[in-house]
């Protein structure tokens, strides 16, 4: 089917069952471990071995020599790859490094062996006996040296300028030049990359934990040489990607060796303090703003410029995606460098580009606000824009970011906030709120589904889109319970298989969209076929209550589709809509935050999200995705960093105790608020994206929270305590 | 992990004798840090001596009016003594700011104690480290050290002792009691047990080859109102930044110790004289020969802060 003219009135239209909180169809399952992560797959093969992986302990040279006899001599070693060994490989088109490395060296933590072995623990033993003697090479691991050495690149189109930006900054009567710097940061998620392979003559298997089947099964091919019909991934559950399981990476590759070596089926999960420098990372940024302002708060130029830092061949982190779009301005400059660094391969993290970009450009538009003498929630109010302000004939498809600040300014309360920072105290807290607008684009892609409908008047979905957690079996069970008409117990999703019809996937917040659009295909065609197999006009036909009917004839869908049943099979595909309109999702984050008096130590009290996405396929699950991401960005503001050894090149906190992420102590109550929309010009959903917006402008709230909190203003993420507290006053 | 020996000690006199036998011999008792190190390699005991069934787990009354604490008492069940919480609040509120409710229904009294440092060098068997291996260096000196000691320290080793209990034992003048693999047994003082770095970072206590920790001692109760202020950046299940613990009497005299700035617990009695003329005063004192790295420097006036805040809340009670 193809989506190249806004929905019209549809089935979903409904909303008998989509954009109901129905409870994950999934949860019990998972709640009472039944639900098989790719390491736990154990009833799908026999005779299984571990494998362990061995890293590079160097971040850039060349391996001289591994001596892996001792690992060899240990008990319940079956066998040992290294690059050496395991034959030609090749680079996955979407991997940066290889991830098998030897001689050369990319990164600290680069795999380089995999020892497969009897027992997890004898192969983690016989690991750590294998010695490699390195020649070590000069690296580049320090951002702010390597700025100047940073290219343009293409991200955003180069360096785009909309206006004349340099002449309407200079004759701004109010202007902020402002420099901003995010950290690098880990994804975080709670399973660590894992991956379980078999080899059945030439044909691979592969359980893994992997985002997008499809691009993985692709990578996994290109990698080991094989065709891409030889492999199948399998992938039904998935704990938590945020991105970092959008590739194929190490433990599947050297599962797929280390099996293929044993000859034997082989599971690998990768070690918590291995993730960190072995996989990718959200990288960091230096970021630029400048503001150019009339006195009545009309941005008349907006400047944005970031670096950031990969390995060779690498991608930038483009932080000024939203700052092309997001407020008003006839002149406008974004560009987006990229240095050469040896730090582990960046790659993107939940709102890629935006996630970092806002948490600069929200504290700007905040600090403008001050220096304007205009409330921060009516400044951004001013400089809304209803079209591409790089060209107006393009209309944003939906924008009700005004409505979300105001709905979120109402409901949180702001009108108490004091616009002078450092004045408002509870006890030994000090105590501020911030705004920050959140934006993220609405990519959307194709996704196919293919759905059964049975005898028993049972429907069942098949495609290979992904559950990171996000709750992707219910919202495609609602939107085949609404199309079919039958009661969402009568649906039966099965996901992440390479068998299935190619999905979207999950990331970029494109899954939920997308794959529910395909799944709406698939059951528009089989609605047809229904039709067709009893004779009604398709046109006509309603499908209701587990029965299919025009004007007075009716059947139920078993009787419809006889014993044999019927299939049919479709993909969504977007057409240009997404060029004629702009597609993006908007929230307004309300955030207050105390700062004890003493100790500087940061707590958030209370948090809003007030969001526009669309029509929201279902409220609960789409809640939980926010308030993740909204903890999410209080880790990102206040604790989150990868703290680099620039003398090594390595993230040295490279574990769960070192890389804080928030605890239950830290989250407080949390708001969500859903504005009722729905966009005919996104999807036959008529939904958004909603995964990643939750995070977006988030942690600058929190930001701006603590400055008004404290009068102090950092712009160097995470704000942690040791930046405040030379600039509190005394405490006694 | 390498592969050991395991034996279940009979006796505190037996485990003792058993691990002056076999060098590079270790009890195990919560194992909470102990088997995470040994799957890291940074610990590689050949042989474990398992001290758990010696019934030391009991929290007894002394003579003197003090407690008796078993070593194998677990810290929830310490803290949740009804003794400890009314005399000795602050090691009660100590141990809840540690851990997390699942390690410490484990980790035990004397476990703690002798837990190692959580320097990211010292964990990453890649990087130099004089206390994992000595003689290889210090990759903390010049390295990401905010978590790291600003006093006390030395070339060597810049480490913290990570335990919040020991903070608050020291600050209660608690004792270690011990029995050597000869049968005899020992106190050691709270300020004598740890040590500082030097140029041997890997000898972190003076307990002496083999000798086992049967229980620690307080003292008669101190009065006052008792304080444990741990600063973190998140607010649960991190190390100190830097933590206070400390006793202060209705007339504002009293004692306090620093957690997360040196490899020890770090209290100066001499400065607690200080305390009526508040925290900059006594941290003007305590931390006079601070060497802070730029990452830490904030720890100390981080620590004076903290220790004003907790004053302000001691006035505020008597």
């Amino acid at each position: 089917m193809k989506f190249d003219t806004p929905a019209t009135t549809n089935p979903i239209d409904q909303l008998k069952i989509v954009g109901k909180p129905i409870d994950r169809i999934d949860g019990p399952l998972k709640t009472t471990g039944q639900a098989p992560y790719a390491y736990e797959q154990n009833q799908e093969v026999s005779g299984v071995a571990y494998g362990y992986v061995v890293g590079s302990t160097i971040a850039k040279g060349r391996i001289i020599s591994i001596d892996t006899e001792a690992a060899r001599a240990a008990s319940g070693v079956i066998s040992i790859v290294t690059a050496e060994t395991a034959g030609p490989l090749g680079l996955g088109s979407m991997n940066t490094a290889k991830l098998l490395g030897g001689p050369e060296i990319d990164h600290y933590h680069q795999a380089i062996a995999v020892v497969v072995a009897e027992t997890f623990e004898q192969a983690r033993a016989a690991a750590q006996k294998v010695k490699v003697r390195y020649a070590k090479a000069v690296g580049k691991f320090d951002l702010v040296a390597e700025r100047a050495n940073a290219k343009l690149t293409n991200e955003g189109r180069g360096e785009r300028l909309t206006g004349d930006f340099r002449t309407a900054y200079a004759a701004a009567p109010h202007q902020l030049d402002e420099v901003y710097r995010t950290p690098d940061q880990a994804h975080a998620m709670m399973e660590p990359h894992a991956s379980m392979a078999k080899w059945e003559g030439d044909k691979l298997t592969l359980w893994t934990a992997n985002q997008m089947i499809d691009w993985g099964r692709g990578d996994v091919a290109k990698t080991l040489g094989i065709p891409k019909a030889s492999v199948r991934l399998i992938s039904p559950y998935i704990g938590g990607g945020f991105g970092g399981k959008l590739f194929v990476r190490s433990d599947a590759v050297l599962a797929a060796l280390g099996a293929r070596a044993a000859k034997r089926p082989v599971k690998i999960a990768l070690p918590r303090a291995f993730i960190f420098n072995n996989t990718t990372h959200r990288p960091a940024t230096i970021q630029r703003i400048r503001i150019g302002c009339t006195p009545d708060g009309k941005i008349t130029a907006i400047g944005h410029e970031t670096w950031s830092g990969n390995l060779p061949g690498g991608k930038p982190e483009n932080a000024t995606q939203q700052t092309q779009f997001m407020y008003a301005g006839p002149n406008r400059m974004t560009a987006t460098r990229l240095a050469v660094l040896d730090l582990p391969e960046g790659n993107a993290m939940r709102a890629p580009g935006e996630a970092p970009g806002l948490m600069a450009l929200e504290i700007a538009m905040d600090e403008m606000a001050e220096k304007l003498g205009i409330d921060p929630v009516e400044f951004r109010i001013i400089n809304d824009v209803q079209v591409d302000p790089n060209a107006p004939e393009r209309p944003y498809s939906q924008r009700q970011l005004i409505k979300c600040l105001r709905d979120g300014a109402a409901h949180f309360g702001w009108s108490k906030r004091s616009a002078v920072p450092g004045k408002s105290r509870d006890g030994r807290w000090l105590v501020g709120m911030g705004v920050g607008a959140g934006y993220r684009g609405n990519p959307v892609a194709k996704s196919a589904a293919r759905v059964r409908l049975d005898a028993a008047g049972k429907v069942t979905v098949e495609t290979d889109m992904t559950d990171i957690g996000t709750g992707s079996y219910t919202i495609i069970a609602q939107t085949a319970a609404e199309m079919m008409g039958v009661p969402i117990d009568k649906v039966i999703v099965r996901l992440g298989d390479s068998d299935f019809p190619v999905s979207a996937g999950s990331g970029g917040q494109w899954g939920a969209n997308s794959s529910t659009s395909g799944v709406y295909a698939a059951c528009v065609k089989l609605r047809e076929a229904v039709c067709k197999a009893v004779g009604f006009d398709a046109s006509k036909a309603q499908f209701a209550d587990g029965r299919v009917a025009v004007g007075k004839k009716s059947l139920s869908l078993g009787e419809a589709v006889g014993p044999k049943g019927l299939v049919a099979e479709d993909a969504i595909e977007f057409g240009d809509l997404s060029k004629k309109y702009l597609q993006s999702t908007f929230a307004a984050h309300f955030v207050e935050v105390g700062v004890d008096a003493a100790t500087a130590e940061i707590r958030v009290r209370r948090m809003l999200a007030v969001c526009a996405a669309g029509r929201i396929i279902n409220p609960k699950s789409a809640r939980s995705q926010v308030i993740g991401a909204m903890t999410m960005g209080v880790g990102g503001a206040i604790m989150e960093e990868l703290a680099v050894d620039t003398r090594h090149g390595f993230f040295v906190n490279h574990d769960l105790a070192g890389y804080e992420v928030p605890v239950h102590g830290d989250i407080p109550h949390q708001d969500v608020i859903f504005l009722d929309e729905e966009d005919p010009i996104s999807s036959p959903m008529k939904a958004r994206g909603i995964g990643e917006l939750g995070l977006c402008g988030v942690s600058a709230a929190i930001a701006n929270a603590i400055y008004n909190a404290t009068g102090v203003r950092v712009r160097d993420y995470p704000l942690t305590l040791d930046k405040l507290i030379t600039h509190l006053p005394s405490f006694a | 992990m390498k592969s050991f020996t395991y034996v279940r000690a009979k006796s505190p006199a037996d485990a003792a004798s058993m691990a002056a036998s076999t060098s590079g011999a270790r009890f195990i008792a919560g194992g909470t840090n102990l088997l995470d190190l040994m799957k890291l390699e940074i610990e590689t005991p050949p042989h474990l001596i398992d001290v758990n069934g010696l019934g030391l787990d009991k929290i007894e009354d002394t003579p003197s009016g003090g407690l008796r604490i078993g070593a194998l008492v677990r810290n929830t069940d310490l803290a949740a003594d009804d003794r400890v919480r009314r005399d000795y609040g602050v090691l009660s509120r100590a141990l809840l700011a540690g851990a997390s409710g699942q390690l410490r229904n484990k980790a035990t009294t004397a476990g703690n104690l002798l837990q190692r440092t959580r320097c990211p060098y010292f964990y990453d068997t890649a990087q130099a480290c004089n206390k994992r291996q000595p003689g290889s260096g210090c990759s903390a000196v010049r390295g990401f050290s905010r978590q790291h000691a600003i006093i006390g320290a030395s070339t060597a080793c810049i480490a913290t002792h990570p335990s919040d209990m020991a903070v608050a034992m020291r600050v209660l003048d608690a004792a270690v009691e011990t029995v050597l693999p000869n049968g005899k047994s020992r106190q050691i003082k709270m300020k004598d047990f740890h040590r500082l770095p030097g140029a041997t970072p890997h000898i972190e206590t003076s307990l002496q080859s083999g000798e086992f920790i049967t229980a620690v001692t307080l003292p008669k109760p101190l009065g006052g109102t008792h304080v444990y202020h741990k600063v973190r950046d998140r607010a649960s299940y991190a190390f100190a930044l830097v933590s206070v613990a400390a006793v202060i009497q209705a007339d504002g005299r009293g004692r306090v110790a620093f957690g997360g700035v040196a490899h020890k617990p770090w209290r100066v009695e001499a400065a607690e004289r200080e305390l009526p003329n508040g925290a900059a005063a006594v941290a003007a004192r305590v931390f006079a020969d601070a060497v802070p790295t730029p990452e830490n420097e904030f720890k100390r006036i981080l620590a004076e802060r903290t220790l004003a805040g907790v004053l302000s809340e001691t006035r505020g009670r008597s």
